[in-house]
């Protein structure tokens, strides 16, 4: 249990928070036709975070937060803006300036030798669930300890502040979310600014990819994004069951994922384990595959 | 045209109204009025600038010159003006059901951070019946024939309690249970006070459902009580002259 | 580097420059026609797929005593994923809008590779160090063997393109007109992903799979920022990818600790940078 406790718990609740985080607004991501956005503001994060930390010298969480933001808003109005210019395909547009910037990140870390901080290219792709834990936690007492709570890892209470912003958002914006999502011109002529709508869910995006970047890399954070709402369309009708099945579905698979990764191949014989990360986001793209291999429940396409 | 001075009758007046984008314009110093509690057809060839006058209007599309709705400039009207395309450029697979289509229709109601209250919900399905479609009310909006999905935005409509209608080809293509169902709702709305202006194209129910017409070809050509401005010869202006063929005169 | 630039600095940096000349004209000609078909991101989803593929691949290799680092055992495998994340793409378009099919498709078989990383990590057989090369590409310098492959691919890759170039460009420009005249715009776009799936295998080593579009589709939309026709874009797109792949392999041969992948994609965003303040700098968003 005191095991349980420190080396699984936290990774698992910092897993969850995560895939909470990432599906509220790929839901919506879903719906205007912009899953992509999140696999380009993944990959921006690490350009972000390099820029940050050369610029600071700070190798704090917050410090680089602000800058994977920052680099994801940058590339939000680059692909807006070279979208409309060159009049190309969004996707394009995303390829051009995700690669461009990302292989800026990668030129970055590998010319200026940034190795001394705990930032490399490959934990960046796939995060490093595994080594958030908790080494206060002696036993249940400990989760009423507050110096051994203080000592729970710091992207556990950021990734739960985070999440708990993006949740109270969409609850109290959810209608003119739907609407503009539905229908924008009869949105506009409602008076719902949906450029607006549309830059907020930009920004709850980069957010999201951000805080869940952080704690377990870029790969995970594009099958969260996509995955759970994607398997949530196909087995639901009306969005509010959407949401619902894929945070379930989200949880499934951040959960299953990080117990799969961690106690299959022991159970197997096997005397190692493997990436959390890319377990879940493995069983993610499953559970998608299930849903889609099953009879439609949503409405026949269009007439 | 003499420019339009709004008048207390007017439910729209218009003046100046010019759209153009890279080509020729869309349309030319429109100057017109649409008078209260009538229904009005908009009436004129393809490309004559009909569906870009209603966006126009309902400033959807960059347009100079003026509108006034009720007498104010339109943006502030905007909560007495309903407006139903002629066929909405929505995803069709997206999940929602028929009544949440027409309960965003109250959105003005609630507002920004509002809730969907149990008043509302029975206004919507009360909007919902007079459009003849309660049956279908939790169908996804996706699973119903064009006729059906015209209806639940006229429905939508409704719901928004506008004083003007403004309806896109709301007869184009669909079911003739549908185009009377329409028409009912419709005069049942002037009835109750409300103006009805509809881009039209069948011009053998002009006389039968409207009270007025707007002749439209990217300028105005006339606009008037049916019995005189619906005549052969402005529909030879309109058309072109060779273009029209046996007409009710 | 003026001496890499000439093919001065030694037989294997000139062999690495004119392999990756290469490889950046067969990307950047099959890439004008994969934009043209709107499919770019697809060729990342690909690119992502090709990781279990590699891992697998490995796997099975060093499970028949092999050494599990032989690259067309490698290849193999990775081609044998992509097209499975190429037909799952396809499949679930089907109920989904395409771009969450892709990105799905990306995210599960790249997190699943990471999965088999692992593995072959936690096995320690079969030399598995520089496996990640793939991810990132080759930092440091190219083999020589590596050069000539990539080399080779690249030109069977612009032969197959220049023999095929008339039925892509009708399909891209009009696929109903393509059909009427007897051509199936179905094979014509199997045959395009092929060509795709070839660079993408082939550009894995110097770029790695995270990069390889940005070869794919940079110059491809620089290239119709300039030009209006399909074969045009095509040419003129192919010689941007060269010049893209040349100038890079040159730069990170000269200069210590610049990996070869990354320069390219900079070097070939600086090109579509310049040609979109050129071409639409005058003018108001229109």
């Amino acid at each position: 249990m005191p095991e349980f406790l420190a080396l699984s718990l936290p990774p698992m609740l910092i897993a969850s928070l995560a895939a909470i985080a990432c599906a509220l607004p790929g839901n919506f991501l879903l719906l205007s036709r912009r899953a992509m956005l999140g696999d380009a503001m993944s990959h921006v994060v690490l350009p972000g975070i390099v820029a940050a930390f050369l610029l600071t010298g700070s190798a704090s969480g917050l410090v680089m937060g602000a800058g994977a933001l920052l680099a994801a808003g940058v590339s939000a109005l680059l692909i807006e803006v070279i979208a409309r210019r060159a009049k190309m395909e969004p996707g394009a547009a995303m390829a051009v300036v995700f690669t461009a910037m990302f292989a800026a990140g990668v030129v970055l870390l590998e010319t200026t030798g940034t190795d001394g901080i705990h930032l490399d290219v490959e934990h960046a792709l796939y995060g490093n669930l595994e080594s958030l834990i908790w080494l206060a936690a002696t036993g249940p007492a400990s989760l009423l300890d507050p110096a051994a709570l203080a000592a729970l890892p710091e992207e556990l209470p950021r990734l739960a502040v985070i999440t708990a912003l993006l949740a109270l958002a969409l609850w109290s914006l959810w209608r003119p979310l739907v609407i503009s999502t539905f229908d924008p011109v009869f949105a506009r002529s409602q008076g719902i600014p949906t450029a607006l709508v549309a830059a907020g869910l930009t920004a709850a995006t980069a957010l999201a990819a951000v805080a869940a970047f952080q704690a377990v890399g870029s790969i995970l954070t594009i099958a969260m994004l996509i995955c759970p709402p994607a398997t949530a369309r196909l087995l639901t009708r009306s969005l509010p069951a959407q949401v619902a099945v894929s945070l379930a579905v989200a949880l499934i698979a951040a959960n299953g994922g990080y117990l799969l990764a961690g106690y299959g191949p022991p159970l197997l014989g096997l005397p190692f384990t493997v990436s959390a990360s890319g377990m879940i986001a493995t069983l993610a793209g499953l559970m998608l595959a299930l849903a889609a291999a099953l009879p439609s429940q949503a409405a026949p396409a269009r007439l | 045209m003499v420019p339009a001075t709004p008048l207390p009758t007017d439910a729209l007046s218009i003046s100046g109204l010019s759209l153009r984008y890279d080509g020729p314009s869309v349309l030319e110093g429109v100057d017109t009025r649409i008078v209260k509690g009538a229904m009005t057809a908009i009436i004129g060839p393809n490309g004559a600038g009909k569906s870009s006058l209603l966006k126009a209007i309902l400033g959807l599309e960059p347009a100079t010159g003026t509108v006034r709705a009720f007498g104010q400039p339109v943006a502030r009207a905007m909560d007495r003006i309903a407006y139903v395309p002629q066929r909405a450029a929505v995803d069709w697979d997206f999940p929602v059901r028929v009544i949440d289509v027409v309960l965003m229709g109250g959105y003005r109601q609630t507002g920004l951070l509002g809730r969907i209250t149990p008043a509302l919900k029975a206004r919507a399905a009360d909007c919902l019946s007079r459009v003849g479609m309660q049956d279908f009310a939790s169908r996804q909006i996706g699973a119903l024939s064009g006729g059906q999905q015209q209806r639940v935005f006229l429905a939508r409509a409704l719901m928004q309690g506008a004083e003007l209608y403004l309806l896109d080809e709301p007869f184009a293509g669909v079911d003739a249970a549908t185009e009377t169902a329409i028409i009912q709702v419709l005069k049942s709305l002037r009835a109750e006070g409300a103006t009805i202006v509809a881009v039209h194209h069948d011009l053998s129910t002009v006389a039968a459902y409207f009270d007025r017409v707007l002749l439209l070809n990217r300028r105005v050509i006339a606009e008037g009580p049916v019995a005189n401005t619906f005549t052969r010869e402005r529909l030879a202006q309109t058309y072109g002259a060779g273009l029209v063929m046996a007409m009710p005169a | 580097m003026w001496q890499a630039l000439a093919l001065q600095a030694g037989y294997n940096a000139a062999l690495v420059s004119i392999g990756a000349a290469l490889l950046g004209a067969a990307a950047g000609g099959a890439g004008a026609f994969l934009t043209l078909r709107r499919r770019a991101l697809m060729s990342d989803a690909m690119a992502h797929a090709t990781l279990p593929g590699i891992g697998l691949g490995f796997l099975v290799m060093v499970a028949f005593g092999g050494d599990g680092r032989f690259l067309p055992g490698l290849m193999l495998g990775a081609a044998l994923t992509a097209a499975l994340g190429l037909w799952a793409v396809q499949r679930l378009t089907r109920r989904l809008p395409e771009d969450a099919a892709t990105g799905a498709v990306l995210a599960s078989f790249y997190g699943f590779g990471i999965v088999i990383l692992t593995v072959i990590q936690g096995l320690g057989q079969g030399r598995p160090a520089g496996l990640e090369t793939v991810l990132l590409g080759s930092t440091a310098g190219m083999l020589r063997q590596d050069a000539i492959l990539i080399g080779f691919g690249g030109a069977l890759v612009l032969a197959a393109l220049w023999a095929l170039r008339r039925p892509l460009s009708l399909v891209a420009f009009d696929p109903v007109q393509a059909r009427l005249m007897g051509l199936s715009p179905r094979s014509m776009d199997a045959a395009l992903m092929a060509l795709v799936l070839a660079v993408v295998l082939v550009g894995l080593n110097v770029t790695g799979l995270i990069l390889i579009v940005a070869l794919l589709v940079t110059p491809a939309v620089t290239a119709r920022l300039w030009v209006r026709t399909v074969s045009g874009t095509a040419t003129l797109s192919a010689a941007i990818g060269a010049a893209c792949g040349y100038i890079g392999a040159a730069i990170s041969a000269a200069v210590p600790d610049l990996p070869t992948g990354p320069v390219i994609v900079l070097l070939a965003f600086l090109g579509f940078a310049t040609s979109l303040l050129l071409r639409t700098g005058g003018r108001a968003n229109a």
